[in-house]
C-alpha cells in the first residue's frame, strides 16, 4: 500500500511544470474569485453563499491532505463538527466575541487532529481511511453522549456578537464580510503551504514514501504536521459556519458529512487549488436546489460519486487545466 | 450467588452469550469484507448495503413470492451475490488499474444509493420479519432465558464461517484463490481466468454480506439504515485485526462481541465506543493489527 | 428558488381571482425522505390542503397558499429555508418541522423576523420552556407529557414498579427522568435502569436485565429504530408473555403500523390522537386516506391540520398574516376546537392543552386491519398531561 498515490497522472504532471505564467493566472484567479465573493450575496441568497464558502474551505482543507499528502480522511466531519459545537459554546455560554470563539474552536480541533492524526498515520491507504472513519464515529458517540453539545437539540440560538467587542456582525452582510475574509485567509494559507518546500516534501512523500524514507526524510512527521493542518483549517470553517447558522448540531459530526466533503473534492478535482471551491459551489447549489423536489439527497450524492469515481476522476477543475494545459 | 465486581455471575453469563451473538454478525460480515480485500485489494464500502439487501431480500421473498426463513436463507444471499456480480462486472472492475481508493470511493458511492433507494420506497420505520415458526420461543436456563433464534444465529454462523474457510484452505478453488492474492500474474499465466476469480470473489463476498443480513432480519429492524450502522465497527474489527488471515478476521469478529458484552455488563455506557477505543490501543501497540501481516 | 415547487403548491391550492383577499402563505416544513419522512412528511402537507379546504378560506376573505421543503434533518438545512422563505418568498407561517434542533432553530428564526410557527413534528419541552417564544405555538406532543402521561396513567392502572432501558443521549436520559419523576410521585418505584448505545440495534442483554429485574413495567426510554428493535426482541425474549408490561415512551401509528400487532401486541404508548376514536376523526382520516394512498393519519399530521385550521381562524379574525406575534397571541385568545383534538385552548407559553390518550395496541386476534391497532387504556386531560405552566421555566410565563 505504500506510496499510494490519489491523485491522476494528469494533475501530477501539471504541478510538476507549474510555472511563472501559472503563478500569474492563479493571482488572477484569486482576484476574480474576490470580485466573484463581492458581488455573489447581491445576486444570491447571502446565507446560501456563506454556506458555500465554509464547506469551500471546509473541502480546501480536506484537499490539502488528500491532493497534496495523499491521505484520505474520512473522518474530517470530526474536526468540522467538533469545532463547530466548541465555537457555539464559547460564544454562547461564555459570552465570547466572535473572533475569539473561532479561535476557540479551531485550536480544539487542531489538538483533536494531533491526537487522531497520531492514531491514524500509522497505516496507509485504505486502513487509513477506516481507521479515520472509525476515530471520527466514536467522536460522534461522545458528541451524542456528552453535556455540552445539547445531544440530538444541538447548541441553538448561537449569538453572533460583536468582532472584537466593537463590530455588530449580527446582520447577514457584515457577517457576510467576516465570512469572506476568513475564506480568503484560509485560501491563502493552504495556497503558501502546498507551494511551500513543505508542500513539496509532503507530495514526494506522496508519490514514493520508500523513496523520501531513503532519503532520510522523517516521512511520519510530514504527515501529522499535514494532518494537523488540515484538521485545524477544517475547524476554521466549522466554527465560521456555527456562528453563520447560530448553531452546531450532530449533523456536523456525522459520517454522512465526512463522505459530502470528499465528494466535494472529487466534484471539484482533487490535487488542484480551486477545485474545492468550484465543487463546493455545485455541490450545495445542486443539494439546496434539487432536493425541493423531493428527490433523496442520498440517492442524489451516491450517484455523483458513482459518475465522478467512473467517468470523471479529475473533476471539474482538474478537466478545465488539462483543457487549457495549465496548473489550476 | 456468585458475583464479579458486584455482577452476579449468572448475568455475566448470560452478556457473554449475548456477546457471542453480535460477534457472530461481525463475524460473517468481517469474513466478507476479508476476502474481497484479499484479492480486490479492496475495501468493500457498500457491505454494509448488501447485508441491508439480504434483509430486505428475506422481507420481499415471503411478501411478494410467499417463500419463508428457510428460503430466503438460500435465495437471498445468491440473488445479491449475483447483484454483486453484476456490480463488479459493470463497475468495479473497471477500476483495477487505478489507486485502490477509487474503488473504496465508488462502492461507497453505492451504498448511498442502494440506501437511498430503499429509504424512499420502505420508509425507515422499519419492516416486520418473524421468526420461523420452527425456532420460535426459548430455552429457560439455569442464568438466563435463551431465545432458540439466538442459538441458531451462532450455529449457523459458525457453519458458515467454517465452510468458507476450509474451501479456501482445502479445495483447488479455493488454492486458486490464495495464489492469486499472493501473485495474480503468475496465477492468470498458468491460465487460470483470473478476472472471472475475482467476478466470483467478489460475490461470494457479497453472498456472505446478504446471509449475514437475512439472519439479522428476524430480530433487527428491517430498515435501509441498518446497515450504515453496522459497517463503520467491522471496518474497526477489521483494522483491529487485521487483514492478513481468514481465520483471523473471524476469530477477531467472536472476540469483539464478547468484549462488547462485557463492556454492557460493567459499563454499558461505553459500550458503544468500546471497539474504537480497542481500535486505538491496538494501532499503538501493533499497527498492523492483531493478525496483520506488515508489507 | 422554490419556484417550481410553488407552481405545484399554486395548481394544487384553491386557485383565486377574487379581490380584497387577505394573502396567507403557509409552509410546511418536515422530512420528506429521512427518518421522520412516515411520521409526518409528505402527509403533513395532506392535512394541510385538507384544512385549508375545511377552513373554506376562500369565503372568508384569505387567499392561502401552501409551500413545503424538506430539511433532510439538518438544522442548517432547515434554518436556511426557514431564512429564505420569511425574507423573500413571503411566507407566513412555518408548520410541523419535526426533529428538535431544526424545531428551535426554526423557532428562534421565526421570533428575529416576526413571524408565526406552529410546531407539531417536534417533541422537546424546551419549545415551551427556557426557550420559549411569543412566535410559536406547540400543538400536538411533547415528551414530558408522553412521559407524565404512560408514567401516571400505568403506575394507577397498578404498574407500580418500573425498569427503564434509556437510550444513552440528553433525549433518553430526560424521557427517563420526567418519567421515573411521575411514577414516584404516584407511589410507584423504579428497580434500576440501563443504558444502551444510541444508535443500538441490539438490545438483549438490556432486557435480559429487565427481565431479572422482576419489574411490573419495562419502559423503553428511546426513540426510532432503537425502540423499534427493543420492541421487536422484547418479543423474542418473552416479554410481555411473562407478564411484564412494555411501555414505549416515545412510539407513534406509523412505526406501530410497520411493525405489525403480531410484534408489537400489547405495548403500551402515549399519543394525543389515534384516527379511529370517534365519528369526527374517522371522517377526518376517510378523507386523509383517500388522497394519501390509502394510509392512516398519525397524529403528527393531524396537529398540522388542526394547528393550520386554528391559524387561519387568528388570520381572519385579524385580517392579516404579517404580524406574526399578534397572530400568536389571537391563536392564544380563541379557545381551540376541532374535529380532530377536540376544544382545548393555548396557553401563554404556546402549549397547546388537548387530551392526551393511553394506549394499548390491540392482540393480532382483536386487529381486523393492518391500520387497527389501538385501544384506549385512559384519558388525561390536557390540564393534567402536560408540564404546569410554573415548572417550564419560560420567561414569558413571568409576566
Amino acid at each position: 500500500m505504500s506510496g499510494a498515490s490519489t491523485t491522476d497522472a494528469v494533475t501530477d504532471a501539471a504541478l510538476a511544470r507549474e510555472t511563472k505564467s501559472d503563478r500569474t493566472l492563479h493571482a488572477l484567479i484569486f482576484v476574480g474569485l474576490a470580485m466573484a465573493v463581492a458581488i455573489a450575496p447581491f445576486l444570491l441568497y447571502p446565507v446560501l453563499v456563506m454556506k458555500i464558502l465554509c464547506f469551500a474551505l471546509f473541502a480546501l482543507a480536506f484537499n490539502l491532505l488528500l491532493g497534496y499528502g495523499g491521505l484520505l480522511s474520512f473522518g474530517h466531519a470530526a474536526f468540522f463538527g467538533m469545532a463547530g459545537y466548541v465555537c457555539a459554546y464559547a460564544a454562547k455560554v461564555w459570552g465570547l466575541t466572535p473572533e475569539l470563539a473561532i479561535l476557540c474552536g479551531t485550536a480544539v480541533s487542531a489538538l483533536l487532529g494531533f491526537v487522531l492524526g497520531s492514531l491514524a498515520i500509522r497505516r496507509q491507504g485504505i486502513y487509513f481511511a477506516m481507521i479515520t472513519l472509525a476515530l471520527a464515529q466514536m467522536i460522534y458517540f461522545i458528541s451524542l453522549q456528552a453535556k455540552f453539545t445539547g445531544g440530538e437539540d444541538g447548541i441553538q440560538g448561537v449569538p453572533r456578537g460583536k468582532l472584537f467587542g466593537l463590530l455588530d456582525i449580527s446582520s447577514d452582510l457584515a457577517l457576510y464580510a467576516v465570512t469572506a475574509v476568513i475564506f480568503f485567509a484560509g485560501f491563502l494559507a493552504i495556497y503558501r503551504i502546498i507551494h511551500s518546500p513543505f508542500g513539496q516534501v509532503l507530495r514526494a512523500i506522496r508519490d514514493n514514501e520508500p523513496r523520501m524514507i531513503s532519503l532520510g526524510y522523517r516521512v511520519g512527521r510530514y504527515k501529522l504536521i499535514v494532518f494537523v493542518l488540515s484538521a485545524t483549517i477544517a475547524g476554521l470553517a466549522g466554527s465560521t459556519k456555527a456562528l453563520v447558522f447560530q448553531l452546531a448540531s450532530l449533523t456536523d459530526v456525522h459520517w454522512a458529512m465526512s463522505g459530502e466533503v470528499v465528494l466535494v473534492t472529487l466534484v471539484g478535482g482533487m490535487g488542484t487549488v480551486f477545485g474545492p471551491v468550484a465543487g463546493a459551489a455545485v455541490i450545495v447549489a445542486m443539494e439546496t436546489y434539487l432536493a425541493q423536489f423531493g428527490a433523496s439527497v442520498m440517492i442524489m450524492q451516491g450517484s455523483v460519486f458513482v459518475v465522478c469515481v467512473m467517468l470523471f476522476r479529475e473533476g471539474i477543475v482538474g478537466r478545465l487545466a488539462r483543457l487549457f494545459r495549465v496548473s489550476l | 450467588m456468585t458475583a464479579i465486581y458486584g455482577v452476579p455471575l449468572q448475568a455475566l453469563f448470560g452478556q457473554l452469550l449475548l456477546g457471542l451473538i453480535n460477534g457472530s454478525f461481525y463475524a460473517v460480515l468481517s469474513l466478507g469484507l476479508a476476502i474481497i480485500f484479499g484479492l480486490l485489494n479492496n475495501i468493500n464500502f457498500a457491505h454494509g448495503a448488501q447485508y441491508m439487501m439480504g434483509a430486505f431480500a428475506a422481507w420481499m421473498l415471503l411478501n411478494y413470492a410467499g417463500l419463508g426463513f428457510w428460503w430466503a436463507l438460500i435465495l437471498a444471499p445468491l440473488l445479491v451475490g449475483l447483484f454483486g456480480i453484476v456490480l463488479e462486472r459493470v463497475l468495479i472492475s473497471r477500476l483495477y488499474r487505478l489507486d485502490h481508493l477509487y474503488g473504496f470511493l465508488l462502492t461507497f458511492g453505492l451504498a448511498l444509493i442502494l440506501q437511498g433507494i430503499f429509504q424512499s420506497k420502505y420508509g425507515v420505520s422499519g419492516l416486520a420479519y418473524a421468526i420461523p415458526g420452527e425456532l420460535a420461543g426459548g430455552q429457560r436456563l439455569p442464568f438466563m432465558f435463551l431465545p432458540n433464534y439466538r442459538v441458531f444465529v451462532i450455529v449457523a454462523s459458525l457453519a458458515v464461517c467454517l465452510s468458507v474457510w476450509l474451501a479456501i484452505e482445502k479445495t483447488m478453488l479455493g488454492a486458486y484463490l490464495r495464489a492469486a492474492t499472493e501473485n495474480p500474474a503468475l496465477v492468470a499465466a498458468f491460465g487460470v481466468n483470473v478476472p472471472l476469480l475475482l467476478t466470483l470473489t467478489y460475490g461470494g463476498g457479497v453472498a456472505l454480506a446478504a446471509f449475514a443480513g437475512v439472519l439479522a432480519a428476524p430480530i433487527y429492524s428491517v430498515n435501509p439504515n441498518m446497515g450504515a450502522d453496522i459497517i463503520i465497527v467491522v471496518f474497526a474489527v477489521v483494522v483491529i485485526g487485521g487483514m492478513g488471515s481468514i481465520l483471523g478476521s473471524v476469530v477477531t469478529g467472536y472476540a469483539l462481541g464478547l468484549v462488547e458484552g462485557l463492556t454492557k455488563v460493567f459499563y454499558p455506557e461505553g459500550s458503544a465506543t468500546v471497539i474504537y477505543v480497542i481500535m486505538a490501543l491496538v494501532l499503538l501497540i501493533k499497527p498492523a493489527g492483531l493478525f496483520g501481516r506488515t508489507n | 428558488m422554490f419556484r417550481q415547487v410553488w407552481l405545484a403548491a399554486v395548481l394544487t391550492a384553491p386557485v383565486t381571482m377574487a379581490l380584497a383577499q387577505t394573502p396567507v402563505k403557509i409552509g410546511i416544513l418536515n422530512d420528506r425522505t429521512g427518518v421522520y419522512a412516515d411520521f409526518s412528511g409528505p402527509g403533513a402537507v395532506v392535512a394541510a390542503h385538507l384544512a385549508v379546504e375545511d377552513f373554506k378560506a376562500l369565503d372568508k376573505g384569505l387567499d392561502v397558499t401552501i409551500v413545503f421543503a424538506d430539511h433532510q434533518n439538518k438544522p442548517d438545512v432547515g434554518a436556511a429555508i426557514a431564512r429564505q422563505w420569511y425574507d423573500s418568498d413571503g411566507v407566513d407561517a412555518i408548520f410541523d418541522v419535526p426533529t428538535s434542533s431544526v424545531a428551535l432553530a426554526v423557532s428562534q428564526i421565526t421570533r428575529d423576523k416576526n413571524k408565526a410557527f406552529v410546531v407539531s413534528g417536534a417533541g422537546t419541552a424546551e419549545l415551551t420552556g427556557k426557550q420559549c417564544s411569543p412566535n410559536t405555538v406547540h400543538w400536538t406532543y411533547d415528551t414530558y407529557a408522553l412521559a407524565n402521561v404512560t408514567g401516571g396513567a400505568l403506575v394507577k392502572q397498578g404498574g407500580d414498579s418500573w425498569f427503564f432501558i434509556t437510550a444513552d443521549y440528553a433525549f433518553g436520559q430526560a424521557l427517563e427522568r420526567d418519567t421515573s419523576a411521575v411514577v414516584v410521585r404516584n407511589g410507584g418505584k423504579v428497580l434500576g435502569s440501563v443504558k444502551t448505545p444510541f444508535p443500538n440495534s441490539d438490545f438483549s442483554s438490556a432486557l435480559l436485565q429487565a427481565q431479572g429485574s422482576g419489574a411490573k413495567v419495562v419502559g423503553l426510554a428511546n426513540a426510532g429504530g432503537d425502540t423499534v428493535n427493543s420492541i421487536k426482541q422484547a418479543g423474542e425474549f418473552g416479554i410481555t408473555e411473562s407478564g411484564q408490561k412494555l411501555a414505549a415512551l416515545l412510539a407513534d401509528l406509523a412505526t406501530i403500523h410497520t411493525l405489525t400487532a403480531k410484534v408489537a401486541q400489547g405495548l403500551v404508548l402515549t399519543e394525543p390522537f389515534y384516527w379511529d376514536q370517534n365519528d369526527g376523526t374517522r371522517a377526518f382520516s376517510k378523507r386523509f386516506s383517500a388522497a394519501f394512498d390509502g394510509k392512516k393519519p398519525t397524529s403528527p399530521q393531524a396537529g398540522v391540520y388542526a394547528g393550520v385550521l386554528h391559524y387561519l381562524k387568528a388570520v381572519a379574525a385579524l385580517k392579516s398574516a404579517k404580524d406574526g406575534a399578534a397572530v400568536v397571541a389571537k391563536m392564544k385568545d380563541i379557545p381551540t376546537d376541532d374535529p380532530l383534538f377536540g376544544k382545548g385552548s393555548i396557553r401563554v407559553d404556546g402549549r397547546t392543552l388537548h387530551n392526551m390518550y393511553l394506549f394499548e395496541v390491540k392482540k393480532p386476534g382483536e386487529s381486523t386491519d393492518p391500520w387497527d391497532l389501538y385501544k384506549t387504556l385512559a384519558t388525561v386531560p390536557g390540564a393534567e398531561a402536560f408540564r404546569p405552566l410554573s415548572e417550564g421555566g419560560c420567561p414569558l410565563a413571568a409576566k
